[in-house]
């Protein structure tokens, strides 16, 4: 299966970067799911977790606002704050 | 000629000032790395956010176009925001920004337009406010915080956006100091408002019809603010990371004379030494000779 490129960026540092199966994402006119593939889209975020599936390991990240946008090199996420929950 | 007694603590004076020179440099050297990381980890985010703004300017057309990025179509009154130290024993650091934002001044001011000036560090609030007090409208003094976050970029943005909003000015240009790396700072001109939208990404063939959520005009109205704070910041990092590489120059000089005047105070204390010894000599063999 095609891998998905995922970046989450927070405004002090980069926190994730590289090739996943899927991104789920809280938007703030609904939740969504980004596969690799995705057609182009962008949208701004809530207050949220975002989970990152790779393979058998789940990731999880605690945002808070932000944007995302899935091009075609893949799905950027520009948090405002952004942790990685534990 | 000072007496030996006197060379003595004049050398004992200067090797105290060189400890601390030299003090000084190994912490800005230490805090050089830490604020030239915390620079480059900022960029990613700024760089994403610049690109994505240009897409999205490339594709809202002329009137739904926020007046952040579009500007109030007149350039009149003009609102400088000139970033650099808090601290200073950093060579030409401060001066040489405000030196660059002062001819930027003077040129409107010839011109006939009207400016005001935000002043972030204190010591470019000590430089502007003798020659421009009556046109600095905002002081702000970052000496309190170690680290820079969003938080610390977000007054000063908000004050820009205030204004901005209130339509107390057309256009805002920030100055500070571009981190090229340790040795190379050049003070630079940024203008925030109209966003200079910088040629990232010019589209790449057919560029993909984008989904978006809320509207096009939404998210742009909402990123153009924050990148507004981001920008700030990053060049609040920039000014940071350039700030200790300059200090850390500085005081390596300050060093190194040092120790070039303790040579020199050393060679003329013990010429001196000697031709007192000398002179003693010659004294007492004089003295027995005659007896």
């Amino acid at each position: 299966m095609a891998k998905l490129h995922f970046s989450l960026v927070a405004p002090e540092r980069e926190l994730f970067s590289g090739d996943v199966d899927l991104v789920q994402a809280p938007g703030t006119e609904g939740d969504f799911g980004v596969l690799a593939g995705h057609a182009p889209f962008m949208t701004t975020l809530r207050e949220g977790k975002v989970t990152v599936r790779d393979g058998a390991t789940t990731k999880v990240f605690d945002i808070q606002g932000g944007f995302a946008d899935v091009g075609p090199d893949g799905l950027t996420i520009l948090a405002e704050h952004a942790v990685e929950a534990a | 000629m000072a007496s030996l007694k006197e060379m003595r603590n004049r050398i004992s004076s200067v090797k105290a000032t060189q400890k601390i020179t030299k003090a000084m440099q190994m912490v800005a050297a230490a805090k050089l790395r830490r604020s030239q990381d915390a620079a480059e980890a900022a960029r990613p985010y700024a760089r994403r956010l610049a690109s994505v703004i240009a897409n999205l300017a490339a594709g809202v057309s002329g009137d739904g176009a926020p007046a952040l990025l579009t500007g109030t179509g007149r350039d009149d009154r003009h609102l400088i925001v000139v970033a650099a130290a808090d601290r200073g024993l950093a060579g030409g650091f401060t001066s040489s920004i405000v030196r660059a934002a002062r001819q930027h001044i003077d040129g409107l001011i010839a011109q006939g337009k009207d400016v005001k000036i935000v002043c972030v560090g204190k010591k470019v609030s000590a430089q502007l406010k003798r020659p421009y007090g009556d046109k600095v409208v905002e002081n702000f003094d970052l000496s309190a915080y170690r680290q820079f976050t969003l938080s610390v970029a977000q007054p000063i943005a908000d004050v820009v956006t205030r204004l901005y909003e209130a339509g107390d000015i057309d256009i805002v240009t920030l100055f500070y100091s571009r981190f090229k790396s340790v040795v190379v700072q050049t003070p630079t001109a940024l203008q925030l408002i109209p966003a200079t939208v910088e040629g990232v990404e010019t589209p790449t063939g057919p560029t993909a019809v984008y989904e978006y959520e809320p509207s096009e005009e939404a998210i742009l109205e909402t990123l153009l603010p924050r990148n507004l704070t981001v920008q700030i910041l990053s060049a609040l990092l920039d000014n940071m990371a350039g700030f200790y590489a300059s200090q850390m120059t500085a005081m390596d000089n300050a060093t190194r004379n040092a120790g070039d005047m303790i040579k020199r105070y050393t060679l003329e204390y013990n010429r001196s030494r000697q031709a007192q010894i000398t002179k003693e000599l010659i004294e007492i063999i004089s003295g027995a000779e005659a007896v």
